[in-house]
């Protein structure tokens, strides 16, 4: 790019990279039937849902690990991580008052504090510690407009006929390795419902910390929005700084209704190793919704820039007619950073309409591809999609690759798929310098330019936090 | 002025430190300071400015927050309060008269799309923000129609102050009808072959630049 080093600034650390000293209960390292049937019995879950669990485990001994992905690791050795592990608490508490003041201080510290005082005021969180919820808030006044926001342990306790309606039916117990295993030894995560013709009044939030350093993280999300419902969801993730990878495969499944619509969001910032591409988060996630009604709408807005590897492909299933699926992407890497990232739009319904926005940066020596599946089945007359996959690449060490799939069974359907790669250019980055504005903070205002189409989707709490956690991300990666 | 090629635009960039350029010998003095061991936005900060011949599109990017950005490193650097968004908007709006520029030209990306005399007002917009010391205009006139070049050089002149000085680079006279040079330095292979003053000017649209031919022939035998 120039004739200045690349990276000869100093990276800024990773600022959520500490471990909470908490005692923990943890079952012994390795995976079999009886882990299975042991995590479930601590959960004391109904039948069903072992059942889920054991056939999703039997599917997974008999699957293959993906290869497929443009990404690089070595063997994970699935009998070394250990699948249940809680902090030791009761149960889960009626009041935050309970709460071990550890867990309260560890959110605090995340910039998530929980406390009825310092709370987001029109945003409820789930608290998730190790794969398990520590705390929800603002549960009482979502119940009064019907809207059910829970750990998933407890929607199983206290909902059970909708979890057995719902769980699984979107992405199957066999869907892919890392679904399967997910089905099989899932320890918690979030459920959300919004009942027929309600509007959720307010911003819902998981918030997913990982802090043991040998136990997998195995979490499961499930948002239904019947009829005419809406809700704004958004995720966020950090995780401690170990010199050791940790698993995370993680399962999303959302189902809209008729008419219903749910805009889905997440800021992933696990660990991502250091520039040596020593330690990390492994992250192989399954997120998938389907557009079951129709004029349904599911749309995902994703900002990834943590996890050393990065698989994941969040997804619309637009059955229902004229539904509506979105993706909006921002993936950044750096350092050694492996990310295959995309989307798939699998247009069933008539007359659905697709809208994919993926936009790559790569810097240091990290790989970061786009992979995207558009595909317009024989009934989905009159479907349109539209794609743009834009990548920026920061030094020239850093590689971008775009693996679009488009497969149309319908002549009418309109696919349009446009791509473009950019090199952060020096005559820009000068142009701003010549104004008095900083290398750095020309790198962040052009970073977030490029940008900008996603970011406009985050809810707005949000968007200046991603705008901010990329300029973080790239500190020291251009020269 | 000079012909293409003798070294105008390479001195413009230099003195503002473009990383293409290196710098093999020779101190640039400013305000008692060697120019050429600042970084550009040092450079900038301390009240030099260069008006882009070509200036650069950044997507994305809003021309008001760019604009208010670069203002502010500016102000911070003479020891001026930051301006907020709003105190900023009075200051860009009275500045959008000096270049007779439509407000909406902020809410855009920077020069994304501006046709080629927008892109030159948004230069001396930002001239008009940044008060600089010593401004050089890179070609400022290339790519301008009458009512253009009209409305960026009035920019220009109403900048001029005894406290600020402007370089400008221009290979045409109509320009300079409408500024009137103090000094007129003529470029060719590097360096400066003649200095005069506004007469100059009008000796070069009258016989053109064959004459430089000749005296660069000549030095080089001497």
């Amino acid at each position: 790019m120039t004739s200045t080093v690349v990276g000869d600034l100093v990276a800024q650390p990773y600022k959520y990279g500490f471990v909470t000293e908490i005692e923990t209960e943890k079952i012994a390292k390795g995976l079999s039937e009886d882990v299975v049937r042991l995590i479930s019995a601590k959960k004391k879950e109904p039948t069903f849902l072992l059942d889920f669990r054991l056939r999703a485990y039997r599917q997974w001994l008999q699957m293959r690990e993906p290869d497929w992905a443009a990404l690089g690791y070595p063997p994970i050795d699935y009998q070394d991580i250990i699948y249940y592990a809680a902090p030791k608490q009761q149960s889960k508490k009626a009041s935050l008052d309970e709460v071990d003041p550890k867990l309260l201080e560890t959110f605090d510290k995340l910039g998530i504090p929980l406390s009825e005082q310092k709370r987001l005021s029109n945003v409820a969180v789930d608290a998730v510690f190790d794969s398990v919820s520590i705390a929800t808030t603002f549960k009482e006044q979502l119940a009064e407009h019907g809207v059910i926001f829970c750990s998933i342990s407890e929607a199983v306790k206290e909902h059970p006929a909708l979890i057995e309606r719902y769980l699984g039916t979107v992405v199957a117990s066999n869907d892919n390795y890392f679904a399967a295993l997910n089905a099989a030894v899932f320890s918690d995560g979030s459920f959300v419902f919004i009942p027929k013709g309600v509007a959720c009044p307010m911003e819902l939030s998981t918030y997913f910390r990982i802090n043991s350093g040998d136990t997998g993280q195995f979490e499961r999300t499930l948002i239904v929005a019947e009829e005419g419902a809406s809700v704004s969801y958004l995720e966020g993730c950090t995780a401690p700084m170990f010199d050791t990878n940790q698993l995370h495969a993680a399962v999303v499944e959302l189902v809209a209704l008729d008419d219903a619509s749910i805009k889905y969001s997440t800021v992933q910032n696990w660990y991502a190793g250091d520039e040596h591409g020593v330690g990390g988060i492994y992250n192989f996630v399954t997120k998938r919704g389907q557009c079951r009604g129709a004029r349904s709408k599911i749309s995902w807005t994703q900002v990834e820039t943590g996890s050393a590897i990065t698989w994941k492909y969040p997804s619309c299933v637009l059955q229902g007619a004229d539904s509506v699926g979105e993706f909006y992407s921002v993936a950044l890497t750096n350092n050694r950073q492996q990310a295959d990232t995309g989307t798939k739009m699998i247009h069933v319904g008539p007359r659905t309409r697709s809208t994919i926005v993926s936009k790559g940066i790569s810097a240091g020596h990290s790989v970061n591809s786009y992979r995207g599946l558009v595909q317009i089945g024989p009934k989905a007359v009159g479907s349109k999609n539209y794609s743009q996959c834009d990548s920026m690449l920061i030094g020239d060490q850093a590689g971008a690759n775009t693996y679009p799939y488009i497969r149309s069974q319908q002549s009418d359907a309109v696919v349009e798929h446009e791509a473009s790669t950019c090199r952060l250019s020096a005559d820009q980055l000068f142009y701003l310098q010549s104004r008095g504005i900083g290398f750095e903070e020309a790198v962040s205002m052009m970073v977030s330019g490029f940008c900008r189409d996603v970011f406009n989707q985050l809810p707005m709490e949000f968007a200046a936090e991603a705008d901010k956690l990329l300029a973080l991300k790239l500190e020291g990666s251009v020269g | 002025m000079g012909r293409n090629g003798s070294g105008k635009s390479t001195l413009s960039k230099v003195l503002a430190g473009h990383p293409a350029y290196t710098v093999t010998g020779g101190t640039v003095m400013y305000q008692g300071q060697n120019l050429l061991e600042l970084v550009p936005e040092q450079r900038a900060r301390l009240g030099l400015f260069l008006g882009f011949q070509y200036p650069v599109e950044i997507p994305g990017v809003s021309n008001l927050e760019f604009l208010r950005v670069a203002t502010n490193a500016r102000r911070q650097e003479r020891g001026e309060t930051e301006l907020d968004t709003f105190a900023f908007e009075d200051l860009v709006t009275a500045r959008l008269a000096v270049v007779q520029m439509d407000p909406a030209f902020l809410e855009r990306s920077v020069n994304e799309g501006f046709s080629g005399g927008e892109k030159k007002r948004n230069e001396i917009l930002q001239m008009a923000l940044l008060e600089p010391v010593v401004a050089i205009l890179d070609e400022t006139d290339s790519g301008l129609d009458i009512d253009a070049l009209r409305i960026v050089a009035g920019g220009v002149n109403q900048l001029a102050s005894p406290g600020n000085a402007t370089l400008l680079i221009t290979h045409y006279q109509r320009l300079l009808d409408l500024i009137t040079p103090d000094h007129v330095h003529v470029m060719a292979a590097g360096r400066i072959l003649r200095s005069g003053g506004p007469e100059l000017a009008h000796e070069l649209e009258r016989t053109g630049y064959d004459w430089v031919d000749q005296e660069l022939a000549l030095s080089e035998v001497g």
